[in-house]
């Protein structure tokens, strides 16, 4: 008993990820709290996606379940879970069967390696990039796996489209990412990593996120990766694959229910997978704004009071719509609600003021926000632009980005070069 | 150029049917069920790949017999019955209707009905456009215009909604001129919808008009020429898009269009980003037309005398007019009883649909859904 007690003790004084300290108890603990903290964000994700949508379309959106529809995105996984699983009489069920799974797979492993902060991930891997690239691009197959095994012509062709579509332009995406990793060996020892948590400690360590460091060049890659990484998930305006004016649903088109909601699921963790890779290479991970220009302790402070306040904030909007509800008996338990969550965001927020927590929590903070703002153009390119068409697609991921990410690869060298043998040599 | 000795139905749907996946083409149904068919047109795509090598339209799925329905009403009754073909544009129907029947009963409508007229049926025609724009936007993929046009339509509504009861289905109009007289306050309400609308036109544009992906998708989609469209005889702004001037409201007047100081806009091109830009300032133009419509509105009666039994003499009339889609006629023979011999109709969204496989082949399947979006067909008029 002692032992264990020992061998669970030992990792918090340690300074490394739970995975490559060898610590199995709190590597399973993080499996659990990512794997935990991804739900639940998807479950947000879906009920701010819909209503932001619904503001930016002068709609309301969901108002009915719980106060401002809070409760809609629970409403709708109870439906989904208790809707009859249909599998066409057709369809080639081991197949149809697997193909969720698979999506879902390579979706959640991907967060193996994201860094929420220096020692908050599941593991520390040298080849970290590239193993979420690898993982992340998995999910094609269970795609392909779906719409071929629906045995049914929609699905089919959003299938070709998607597979087609995701695999050119991981070539882009490869390039870009390829020139931030360059970027991290300009140090003393000219060696770059793969690492994820090495490649935003080099962020660091130059005092300077890769977005602006060889101006334009890094913003140019981070461009090149943010339209690349819509198109890798087929979001609009690059949502062909389940352009529901065309082919109605894509390859999920014979799916309901349970595995329906998988595919879901999958689509919205790779949102997060692909968003947490940008924020990784190009903002900087989990570094707070400005980490060296005000390094003061005084700024320190500052910034460490941002996670109660953002929580603060929430929780007085919360009750800023509790005041606003229509004072009718039938909104009481509504208005009762709203106040509740109200309470239990600005609990949160007060404990996050606690310097032992919020020490701690701060890297999750910066870099969960960062990803929110990535969703949250991601949402905004669904309100805002038409879908683009099968060969504008392929046109743009080959004949644009590719040779721009090209270009930018073949700069960023040079320049690196330059900079490592003629200015610091 | 359209061959004329090619057959109608070139698909050769009979070749039985090769291997799935061994073949390089796929025949694909899409419809009468899909959420881009804008109602229950059923298309029959044969594909390459996504490329398009024919298609062919089947009909008739939301047919009721508009036109034999009007053999056994009286002149009056069948009034309404119009109004559910093209329901997105009610008014259009109705006038077209009543003016045919007041030409076959040799009547004209009083000044004042006349310009009421015009103010209903150009609202209708922007309301009709807004839904079109809506739509077609939503089909290419953009959601938020559909909102923005249904939250403007609605105030459109409203007033038809005052003026007869009904929102949609309007019956606004009477053989002879009008049932009701305007409520008080209908030209105020007229105007404030103008000065409301105006500036949501320029919304609709700002989100469209210059969007890359909007005109990458629309430009040299769907091209159809100004003698191919002669040809099929597609009418309305499909036709004007293609460079061809013709507008009934100017080539042969009705109501009192003639009154009235408006523009024709054409297109160059006729490919999908014409017709939009030719919709977008038909509307303008209709609120011009509504500007001036509503300023020298005459007082008067609203009825022109008309017996309570209509018997028309016996002798065929043929009357069209400019729908928000395109020519609308109205053929009624009439053998002097009280009910129509026969009663034809030429709905501009059945013609128009013969257009789609000339529009849509060689393009891809995406293209097709805007196609379909952009000839602005509504199936309730397609199949009567």
């Amino acid at each position: 008993m002692g032992q264990v007690v020992q061998y669970i003790r030992s990792y918090l004084s340690s300074d490394q990820t739970p995975g490559a300290a060898g610590n199995m108890f709190w590597a399973l603990v993080y499996i659990m709290l990512v794997f935990g903290g991804l739900s639940v964000a998807v479950i947000a994700m879906n009920w701010l996606e819909r209503k932001i949508l619904a503001h930016m379309q002068v709609r309301l959106g969901p108002m009915r379940v719980g106060p401002h529809g809070l409760l809609q995105p629970i409403a709708d996984a109870i439906k989904l879970l208790l809707k009859e699983d249909i599998m066409p009489a057709e369809a080639d069920g081991v197949v149809f069967w697997m193909a969720p799974f698979i999506v879902v797979l390579a979706a959640f492993t991907v967060f193996v390696v994201v860094p929420f902060g220096p020692t908050h991930a599941i593991t520390d891997m040298n080849i970290g990039i590239l193993f979420m690239l690898g993982v992340s691009s998995l999910s094609v197959l269970g795609i392909v796996m779906a719409g071929w095994a629906s045995n049914s012509h929609y699905p089919l062709i959003g299938a070709l489209r998607s597979s087609a579509q995701m695999v050119s332009y991981e070539v882009a995406m490869g390039l870009a990412v390829v020139s931030a990793i360059l970027m991290t060996s300009l140090n003393a020892e000219g060696t770059g990593t793969l690492s994820m948590i090495g490649i935003v400690q080099a962020q660091q360590a130059q005092g300077e996120w890769f977005i602006f460091k060889f101006f334009p060049l890094g913003l140019i890659a981070f461009f090149i990766f943010a339209v690349a990484m819509v198109a890798e998930t087929n979001r609009a305006p690059f949502d062909l694959a389940e352009a529901e004016s065309e082919l109605t649903a894509g390859f999920h088109t014979e799916y309901s229910g349970f595995r329906w909601s998988l595919f879901f699921l999958a689509e919205y963790s790779a949102m997060i997978a692909v968003s947490s890779i940008a924020v990784t290479l190009w903002l900087g991970g989990w570094l707070r704004p400005f980490p060296n220009l005000l390094n003061s302790s005084t700024w320190d402070l500052v910034f460490s009071l941002f996670p109660g306040v953002t929580f603060l904030l929430f929780a007085a909007m919360c009750f800023y719509n509790a005041v606003r509800m229509p004072k009718h008996p039938l909104f009481r338990i509504q208005t009762i609600g709203l106040a509740g969550f109200g309470v239990v965001l600005g609990l949160i927020g007060l404990v996050l003021f606690l310097p032992a927590v919020s020490m701690r929590v701060q890297d999750i903070f910066w870099f969960a926000a960062k990803v929110a703002g990535f969703m949250y153009l991601y949402i905004w390119y669904r309100g805002t632009f038409p879908r683009y068409r099968f060969d504008q697609l392929m046109q743009m991921g080959w004949k644009v980005l590719l040779p721009m990410g090209l270009g930018v690869l073949i700069l960023t060298a040079g320049v690196a070069l330059l900079q490592q043998r003629i200015w610091h040599p | 150029m359209i061959d004329p000795n090619s057959s109608l139905s070139h698909l050769d749907l009979e070749t039985p049917e090769k291997p799935f996946l061994d073949a390089n083409e796929l025949v694909i149904n899409m419809g009468p069920q899909h959420p881009a068919t804008h109602g229950v047109l059923r298309v029959i795509l044969r594909l390459d790949g996504e490329k398009v090598l024919g298609l062919e339209c089947v009909i008739g799925y939301l047919h009721r017999g508009v036109e034999k329905i009007g053999e056994h009403r009286t002149y009056t009754m069948f009034n309404p019955y119009v109004d559910r073909m093209d329901y997105v544009a009610a008014v259009s129907n109705g006038l077209g209707y009543c003016e045919t029947v007041e030409k076959l009963l040799n009547v004209e409508a009083p000044p004042r009905a006349q310009h009421v007229r015009v103010i209903l049926t150009e609202l209708n025609r922007i309301a009709s456009h807004q839904l079109w724009l809506g739509t077609h936007a939503l089909d290419i993929g953009a959601i938020t215009p559909l909102f923005y046009t249904f939250r403007d339509r609605e105030e459109i509504l409203k007033i038809y909604e005052k003026y007869c009861g009904a929102r949609l289905t309007t019956h606004a109009f009477r053989i002879g001129g009008l049932q009701y007289e305007t409520y008080s306050g209908f030209e105020k309400e007229v105007k404030n919808f103008l000065t409301f609308f105006r500036p949501k036109i320029d919304e609709y544009e700002e989100l469209l008009t210059t969007n890359r992906i909007w005109v990458e998708r629309t430009k040299n989609v769907g091209i159809i020429s100004g003698k191919d469209c002669i040809a099929l005889g597609v009418t309305g702004p499909v036709l004007r898009a293609s460079g061809v001037k013709w507008d009934l409201r100017k080539a042969q007047p009705y109501a009192n269009y003639k009154n009235f100081d408006f523009d024709i806009p054409i297109g160059q091109n006729g490919d999908t980003y014409d017709r939009y830009l030719v919709r977008v300032a038909e509307m303008r133009q209709s609120v011009r037309i509504i500007e001036q419509a509503v300023e020298a509105l005459p007082e008067g009666p609203i009825m022109a005398k008309v017996p309570k039994v209509m018997k028309p003499a016996a002798g065929e009339v043929y009357h069209s007019i400019e729908a928000p889609k395109g020519e609308l006629g109205y053929f009624i023979v009439s053998d002097g009883s009280t009910q129509p011999y026969r009663v034809r109709v030429r709905p501009p969204s059945f013609v128009n649909l013969q257009a789609l496989d000339v529009m849509c082949r060689g393009q891809l399947v995406a293209d097709v859904i805007a196609v379909i979006g952009t000839l602005d067909i509504v199936l309730g008029e397609v199949d009567r």
